[in-house]
């Protein structure tokens, strides 16, 4: 599956240098957005659009539970300022052609990348569960329920995780994390989003430069 | 009143993690009682903790002369009476207030003041296990992880009136059969399960708002978290019905809403399909169907 990427600016999925640029081409029946307006365009098997912490259907509009087009969003899971991970989460809408969707996994399959399906939500997967761990993890270390050494500790040895909650928040950057969390409890509005104190001083401490 | 401890004995011990504990004592050097309300489960544990050490054996861990020794530091009881020269009692029986403060009660009386009384509770209070035990200074909670004889972390959660030399001894001991001990408050789920069941809970909350499948969910958190289970083999792995207890143990304490059972697991336990047990969860162990697809 051919595909051409339009870009403006850097891509959080796609950093300078990374491979897939190689494999796009100026034409193809895909087009990628990374940063530049979606542009309707039927003739496409697809038009894929990356996303930050915003959903697809503030690109496409949305039609009481009836969008859905040839138009998908996608992001590369990456923790912060981690390197990007080999995960795409894909988005769909309700009425997003299954062809579409086809045609979006042939072009990450063939770059090595593992492709999972979500529909539009607010974090799509990973964030939206991944960030009020975080923010307990951080609540807990306030509360002083263990050290960070001691919780990282339990989550690696305990539950086999390649590293605890506190060491990758804090490797992610927790500006970043207020930033995500915050985008996150406007759309959920549940106290488990809210940013836990130590982010909100981290974000504080980013805007005082 | 502080004595080295050289016999253990495990409270539970026909049940997985008490023979796992038992397993971790024995093979560090302890005289080691097992001890249960059920004969044929003790018996089904000994079986299993003999196929375990002949494992270890035949995969070159252990010698076939170390293997005996070990079991042959291993006993088993149905009686609590034969608990009189433990110098440490770990339980790991139900998951329940009154039967774990039940148990420590008639231990008390049984046992020497010096035996430490410690809890494999994961979600309960120590300090609401020890109070009325008549020595709530020597209970100390040791949450061990499943599987016990294979897992190297211990919570270590001293209650309100535990003393620091039974905090103390319960740490050299955890050392020196060759485990890692952390420290926790003494806080409804400790480290482990307070931060993991509400982020169980909240993947089973995703399906049910449709944000993706379960085998989507579980490659997401894999490949981009690198976790070596998704959520959802790690339940149906655990039972869901397991899950759900610990949710009822773990709410009402802490009344944090991402602890409540959701809606999709309660129905999902009364259709029976409780995990890999069952041979359906949120997977099917015949084949590879997927729930909800």
């Amino acid at each position: 599956m051919r595909y051409r990427i339009l870009q403006r600016g850097e891509s959080r999925s796609f950093p300078p240098g990374d491979a897939f640029f190689a494999g796009a081409s100026d034409g193809g029946e895909v087009t990628i957005h990374l940063g530049t307006p979606v542009v309707a365009d039927d003739s496409k098997a697809a038009v894929l659009i990356e996303l930050g912490v915003e959903c697809l259907g503030m690109h496409t509009g949305e039609a009481a539970g009836e969008e859905g087009s040839n138009v998908l969003g996608f992001a590369r899971y990456r923790n912060g300022a981690d390197p990007p991970s080999q995960l795409i989460e894909l988005v769909r809408q309700p009425n997003t052609r299954p062809v579409a969707i086809d045609a979006a996994r042939a072009v990450f399959d063939a770059a090595g990348l593992t492709v999972v399906v979500c529909t539009d939500q607010a974090g799509r997967i990973i964030d939206r569960l991944v960030r009020p761990k975080y923010n307990a993890a951080l609540r807990f270390l306030d509360e002083g329920l263990a050290t960070a050494k001691d919780m990282d500790t339990t989550c690696r040895l305990g539950l086999g995780y390649p590293d605890g909650p506190i060491e990758r928040v804090v490797r992610g950057g927790l500006a970043y994390h207020h930033d995500v969390t915050k985008a996150l409890l406007e759309v959920y509005g549940t106290p488990a989003y809210a940013p836990a104190r130590r982010a909100v001083v981290a974000k504080q401490r980013e805007e005082r430069g | 009143m502080s004595k080295p401890i050289e016999t253990v004995a495990v409270c539970g011990a026909g049940g997985t993690m008490g023979a796992g504990i038992a397993i971790v004592a024995a093979r560090a050097g302890f005289r080691t009682i097992c001890h249960d309300v059920s004969s044929e489960s003790l018996d089904r544990a000994a079986r299993q903790t003999e196929a375990f050490f002949a494992k270890s054996v035949e995969r070159g861990k252990m010698t076939a002369a170390g293997k005996d020794e070990v079991m042959r530091r291993l006993s088993r009881t149905t009686s609590l009476d034969d608990l009189v020269k433990a110098d440490l009692v770990i339980e790991a029986v139900f998951e329940d207030l009154a039967v774990k403060r039940q148990l420590f009660s008639a231990l008390n009386v049984i046992c020497p003041d010096h035996t430490i009384f410690a809890s494999n509770t994961s979600t309960l209070s120590i300090t609401e296990i020890a109070g009325g035990s008549g020595r709530d200074d020597r209970v100390v909670g040791l949450h061990f992880c499943l599987p016990a004889q294979l897992m190297r972390l211990i919570e270590i959660s001293p209650g309100v009136n535990t003393s620091e030399e039974t905090l103390r001894t319960a740490w050299v001991w955890c050392e020196a059969i060759g485990q890692l001990p952390v420290q926790t408050q003494d806080k409804p789920g400790f480290i482990l399960n307070a931060l993991l069941i509400p982020f169980v809970n909240d993947c089973i909350r995703a399906v049910e708002a449709g944000v993706a499948a379960p085998a989507d969910i579980d490659t997401a958190i894999k490949v981009g978290l690198g976790y070596r289970m998704g959520p959802f083999e790690l339940l149906d792995l655990i039972g869901l019905d397991t899950q759900v207890r610990l949710c009822e143990a773990f709410y009402p304490i802490t009344l944090d809403p991402r602890a409540a059972v959701p809606p999709l697991l309660r129905r999902m336990v009364a259709a029976g399909r409780l995990g890999r047990k069952a041979g359906r969860g949120f997977y099917a162990y015949h084949g590879n169907a997927m729930f909800g697809t």
